[in-house]
C-alpha cells in the first residue's frame, strides 16, 4: 500500500505494508542509512529519530501511523540550531569510538535540550537511559551535552 | 573502492628493510606516490612483484597528503592514530592529512587485523619509517632543485626551508620530483627525536567523526550494492544442527520473498568452531530485509539436533562442583611443593569462584553483503579479520581465496566477535548470493546475534592458599574446571601457567580439568584475563584481608618476590612480566584516588586491582557504595574509579587513548553488574538487551584515567583497561559490606555469600 511521509520536510510516498516499521522505510526504501537498527525492540535507542520533535524509536512505529507526523533523522537535524549545536559539541569532545549508536545519541540529546536547554546531571541520565552506548562512551555523551547547553566550553 | 589509486610508474625505484617494501613512483594527477608492502612475517617478500604494492601516501601538487589506513576500524580509534603516526614523521601538518581505507591485500600491507591490542605495537616503528622516508626524499628533491646540500634544509608544516638564503618550497611543489629521488634505506632513514613530535602526543579527533554525526553510511549494514536483496538466517538453536524439514514453500508464498533457501551446512558432526565450517539452516531472501523477517515468523523448522542438546549452565555448575572436590584431570604448572607449604602455613585460606559465558553484543549486529559471479566473490562485511571472512568463504564455497575481494567497512564494535574465529556471517551471505543469484546482503537479527556469538567461556576456580605467621603468601593452589574434551581446552577457555602472582610465590600448583562443550567460544576483548583478573585480583584481595594488611601494602610487598627473571606474570606470553612497571602503576592509582588518606562518604570504600595483558599494565581503584546488607545491582553504585596505564612512552593519540580507557572500564562495569549468558538444552537463553544487559548512562561513573610514561615503545590500548575493573569493583564491595562477590555477575548472586 502507498504511504505518503514527511521526512526532513520532504514528502515521500512509499508502497510497503503499514506493519513495516519506519526504520526500515528509511533505510531500506529511501536509503536513509543514519538511523540504525540495533535491537528491533525498543530498548537500544540507535534507531531514534523525532516524531513531531519529540524522540521516537522508528524500529517499532508501524510506518501507518505515523503518515500525519513530521519526521526528522540524522540526517537533518543539523538544520535546527540545537542540533546543529548538539552535533558541533560531539565533534568538539570527540565523544564516538565505533559511533555505530551516536546518530541515536544525538537525536536524543538534541530532543533533550529543546524542551530543556539547561538539563541538570539527573536529568541528563533520566533523558539519555534509554539510549545504549556498547562502547561505553558515556563520560564524553554527558561532556558534550553540557557543551551544547553553553555551561562548558 | 576506497583504494588510492595505484599509478605504476616506469620510473620506481625500491629498497628492502626489515619486513617493509617502499617503491616510489610518479602520482596520477602529478605528486608523489610512496606505495609501501609490509609483508607477512613468514613470507618471502624479497621477491614482491611490483603490482603487489599496496598505496600508501599521496603528496598531491596542492599539498594534501592522502593516507590510506591499512587496518580496520571498529572503533578503537586505528584509522586515526596509524595516518597519525606517518604524518608525525614526513612532518605536515595534519589539517592537510585525508585518510581513506585501503583494500583489503595482506600481500600487500601485511597482516589486516584488528585485534589483541596489537596494531599500534606492530605497526609503531614501521609507520615511522615509512613517514621519515618520504620526508627524506621530498628534502632531496628539494636539495636539487635549490642547489644546496640537504644537510642545510630543515622541514615543519609540510614545507622545506633553507634558512642560509631565506628560500622555501612547500612539498606539493617538488612532489612530482621527488617521485624520481631514490629510496632511501629504512634501516638507517633518520627518525624525529620524539621531543619535537607535534602530531604524535597531540589530542586528534576520529577522522570519521563528521560522517558519524550526520549519519552518513559508513558501516557494513549501510552497504548498498545495485540489484541487491536481503536475507536473514535461520540456524539451529543447538550449535551444529541441520535442517530435517522445513515448509519452504509456505514461506515462499509470502509477500515480497524471492528464495527461500535451505542450507546442508559444512559443519563436521561434533563441530565446536564457528569458523570450521557454515552452520545449516534455512535462509528467505527478499525485496526488503523486513519482507524477509516478516516470512521468517511462518518458518517451521524440524532440526537434526546433535548431543550437546543435553547441556546447560546448570549441569555444568553441578559438574563443575564434582570435579573440584577431585584431582585435576591436567597439571599446569608446579612449582615447589604445595601440600607440604600447606601443612606448615599460619593460614589457609579456601574459596571458589566462578563467571559466566558472555556475548559481545556488538551495536551493529552481523552482517555481511555478497555478490557472486562468473565464479568470482565480492564481499563486504565491518570485519576485525577480512582476511579470516575470506578463508571461511573460500572454504564453504569451495571458491579460491584469489577469487574473492573483500572490502574493509567500517565496524559497529568488534570487541573480539569479528576476529578470526567469527567471520562466519561471509561465508553465509556468500552461500546465499551464489543460491539466489543476486547480489544479497544477510542482516542477522539482535536475537540471531546474541543466541549465535562466539562466547567467552564461562569457568570455575577452586583456590587454596597458605600465609606465614607474618601473613606471607607462600602456597597457592587452583584447580581450574574449564570447557574441552580430550586434554584440549575449548576456543578461548585455557588458562597460561604464566598468571600472577605464579613466580612470586614458592609453591604453586595450577592444575585443570575439562568439560564437553557444544558452544562455540571465542576472544571477547581482553581474552582469558576478562575473567581471569577478577578470580586471581579477587582472591589476592582476600589473602590481603587474611593477612591483616592493607591491600595496597600487601600487594606492593608480594610484588618485590619475584623468584625469576624469565617471563611470566602475563596470560598472553607476548611480553615479560616488569613488577617495577606494575608497582609504578599501583603506587599512582593509590595516590590519584587518595588511598588510605581519604574520609569516604557512609556504606563507601575503596577497592584496589590490577593486571598484565596485552604488554600493557593497568591499575584501578574503585570507590563504590553499597546501600545495604546484601549487594545486588540496584544498591551497588560505582561512584568513580581511577586508572593508571603504563602502555609505554608515547601515547600516540591521547583522545582516542583516553576513550578506549574509559570504554574498556565502563564495560567491565556491564559485566559486573548482571551480564551473562545462560545455557539451558543445548541453547542459549538469552537473546536481546532485556535479558542480555548492556551498561546504561545512569550506572556510568566518572572515570578518570593517568598514563604513566615510560621508556618503553607504545603498546596497545583497546583491552588492557578492561581486567581490573571488576575485582576493583568486588574488593570495594568487600570492603563495605564485609560480603565477597565470587560468582558473576551481580544480577545472579543477590546474597553474595560472606
Amino acid at each position: 500500500m502507498a504511504y505518503t511521509l514527511n521526512i526532513n520536510g520532504v514528502r515521500h510516498t512509499v508502497d510497503v505494508d503499514g506493519e513495516t516499521p519506519l526504520l526500515w522505510v528509511l533505510r531500506d526504501t529511501l536509503d536513509l542509512k543514519g538511523a540504525k537498527y540495533g535491537c528491533g525492540g525498543g530498548m537500544c535507542g540507535a534507531c531514534t529519530v523525532h516524531i513531531n520533535g519529540s524522540p521516537a524509536r522508528s524500529c517499532v512505529l508501524p510506518v501507518a501511523g505515523v503518515v500525519t507526523a513530521a519526521i526528522t533523522t540524522i540526517e537533518a537535524i543539523g538544520d535546527t540550531p540545537v542540533g546543529k549545536k548538539v552535533q558541533e559539541a560531539w565533534l568538539a569532545v570527540d565523544v564516538a569510538q565505533c559511533g555505530y549508536c551516536q546518530p541515536g545519541q544525538i537525536m536524543a540529546a538534541t530532543a533533550l535540550l529543546t524542551s530543556k536547554p539547561k538539563p541538570t546531571d539527573a536529568e541528563i541520565e533520566a533523558h539519555m537511559n534509554g539510549n545504549i552506548c556498547r562502547c561505553a562512551t558515556y563520560n564524553r555523551i554527558r561532556t558534550a551535552i553540557k557543551m551544547a547547553a553553553g555551561e562548558i566550553a | 573502492m576506497n583504494q588510492i589509486m595505484n599509478h605504476q610508474s616506469p620510473m620506481t625505484s625500491r629498497v628492502t628493510s626489515r619486513r617493509v617494501f617502499l617503491k616510489a613512483s610518479a602520482a596520477a594527477g602529478g605528486g608523489l606516490l610512496l606505495n609501501f608492502k609490509l609483508a607477512p612475517l613468514s613470507a618471502a617478500a624479497a621477491n614482491t612483484p611490483e603490482t603487489a604494492y599496496g598505496a600508501f601516501i599521496r603528496v598531491a601538487p596542492d599539498g594534501i597528503v592522502t593516507i590510506a589506513a591499512k587496518n580496520p576500524e571498529i572503533g578503537q580509534g586505528i584509522k586515526t592514530s596509524l595516518p597519525m603516526i606517518i604524518a608525525e614523521e614526513l612532518d605536515v601538518d595534519w589539517k592537510n592529512v585525508r585518510v581513506e581505507t585501503a583494500s583489503v591485500s595482506e600481500e600487500k600491507f601485511g597482516l589486516q587485523s584488528a585485534g589483541g591490542s596489537t596494531s599500534i605495537p606492530r605497526n609503531w616503528d614501521n609507520m615511522r619509517r615509512v613517514g621519515a622516508a618520504g620526508r627524506q626524499m621530498l628534502v632531496e628533491a628539494a636539495a636539487k632543485t635549490l642547489r644546496v646540500p640537504a644537510s642545510e634544509l630543515t622541514t615543519a608544516s609540510g614545507v622545506v626551508t633553507h634558512a642560509a638564503s631565506g628560500r622555501s618550497l612547500t612539498y606539493g611543489e617538488i612532489a612530482s620530483k621527488a617521485a624520481v629521488v631514490p629510496v632511501p634505506d629504512l634501516k638507517t632513514v633518520v627518525l624525529k627525536d620524539p621531543k619535537t613530535f607535534k602530531i604524535i602526543g597531540t589530542a586528534t579527533k576520529d577522522v570519521d567523526g563528521p560522517a558519524i554525526v550526520t549519519g552518513k553510511p559508513l558501516y557494513g549494514i549501510d552497504v548498498s550494492v545495485p540489484g541487491m536483496l536481503y536475507a536473514t538466517y535461520e540456524k539451529s538453536p543447538v550449535f551444529a544442527g541441520t535442517v530435517a524439514r522445513a515448509n519452504v514453500d509456505e514461506v515462499k508464498a509470502m509477500p515480497g520473498v524471492r528464495h527461500v533457501i535451505v542450507v546442508p551446512g559444512t559443519l563436521a558432526p561434533g563441530a565446536t568452531r564457528l569458523n570450521s565450517g557454515l552452520s545449516g539452516g534455512v535462509a528467505i531472501v527478499a525485496d526488503s530485509w523486513w519482507q524477509a523477517v516478516t516470512a521468517r515468523r511462518k518458518l517451521r523448522i524440524e532440526w537434526n539436533t546433535p548431543a550437546s542438546v543435553s547441556q546447560s549452565s546448570e549441569g555444568f555448575a553441578a559438574r563443575a562442583a564434582e570435579l573440584a572436590k577431585q584431582k585435576p584431570e591436567m597439571s599446569i604448572r608446579r612449582d615447589g611443593d604445595v601440600d607440604a607449604a600447606f601443612k606448615g602455613a599460619a593460614k589457609i585460606v579456601e574459596a571458589s569462584y566462578s563467571y559466566p559465558f558472555l556475548a559481545h553484543a556488538c551495536m551493529e549486529p552481523q552482517n555481511a553483503t555478497a555478490h557472486f559471479k562468473d565464479g568470482k566473490l565480492e564481499i563486504w562485511s565491518p570485519t576485525q579479520n577480512p582476511g579470516a571472512g575470506r578463508g571461511i568463504a573460500a572454504k564453504a564455497l569451495g571458491v579460491a581465496e584469489k577469487d574473492i575481494t573483500m572490502h574493509m567497512v567500517r565496524a559497529g564494535g568488534g570487541f573480539g566477535r569479528r576476529g578470526a574465529n567469527g567471520n562466519e556471517m561471509c561465508a553465509e551471505a556468500a552461500w546465499i548470493a551464489r543460491e539466489a543469484g543476486a547480489p544479497v546482503k544477510l542482516v542477522w537479527t539482535r536475537e540471531d546475534d546474541i543466541r549465535r556469538d562466539t562466547y567467552r567461556p564461562g569457568g570455575f576456580h577452586n583456590f587454596k592458599a597458605g600465609l606465614d605467621a607474618q601473613g606471607k603468601l607462600i602456597a597457592l593452589s587452583d584447580h581450574f574446571v574449564s570447557y574441552g574434551s580430550n586434554g584440549n581446552f575449548a576456543n578461548n577457555a585455557a588458562m597460561g601457567g604464566n598468571i600472577f602472582p605464579a613466580e612470586f610465590v614458592p609453591n604453586l600448583d595450577f592444575g585443570a580439568s575439562l568439560m564437553p562443550l557444544g558452544t562455540p567460544t571465542g576472544s571477547l576483548r581482553a581474552p582469558g584475563s576478562n575473567a581471569l583478573a577478577f578470580v586471581f585480583q579477587s582472591f589476592l584481595d582476600e589473602l590481603a584481608h587474611a593477612s591483616g594488611r592493607d591491600p595496597l601494602e600487601f600487594h606492593l610487598d608480594l610484588l618485590k618476590e619475584r623468584r625469576a627473571k624469565a617471563a611470566g606474570g602475563g596470560d598472553d606470553g607476548r611480553a615479560a612480566f616488569n613488577p617495577e612497571r606494575m608497582t609504578g602503576v599501583l603506587k599512582l592509582v593509590a595516590e590519584k584516588a587518595g588511598w588510605g588518606k581519604r574520609t569516604l562518604p557512609a556504606n563507601t570504600a575503596l577497592g584496589l586491582a590490577y593486571y598484565f595483558s596485552h604488554s600493557g599494565y593497568v591499575a584501578h581503584v574503585a570507590e563504590v557504595m553499597v546501600n545495604g546488607p546484601n549487594p545486588t545491582p540496584r544498591n551497588v553504585k560505582v561512584n568513580k574509579i581511577w586508572v593508571v596505564a603504563d602502555v609505554g612512552g608515547h601515547i600516540v593519540n591521547p583522545s582516542g587513548a583516553e576513550n578506549q580507557v574509559q570504554g574498556a572500564v565502563l564495560d567491565g562495569i556491564g559485566q559486573i553488574m548482571g551480564q551473562a549468558i545462560t545455557i539451558a538444552r543445548g541453547a542459549t537463553v538469552e537473546s536481546n538487551f532485556d535479558a542480555f544487559p548492556l551498561l546504561r548512562i545512569n550506572q556510568a561513573p566518572p572515570v578518570e584515567v593517568h598514563f604513566l610514561r615510560t621508556g618503553n615503545n607504545p603498546t596497545g590500548l583497546g583491552e588492557p583497561a578492561l581486567p581490573p575493573t571488576l575485582p576493583a569493583i568486588a574488593n570495594a564491595i568487600f570492603a563495605v559490606t564485609g560480603k565477597r562477590l565470587r560468582d558473576l555477575p551481580l544480577s545472579k548472586s543477590p546474597g553474595a555469600s560472606v
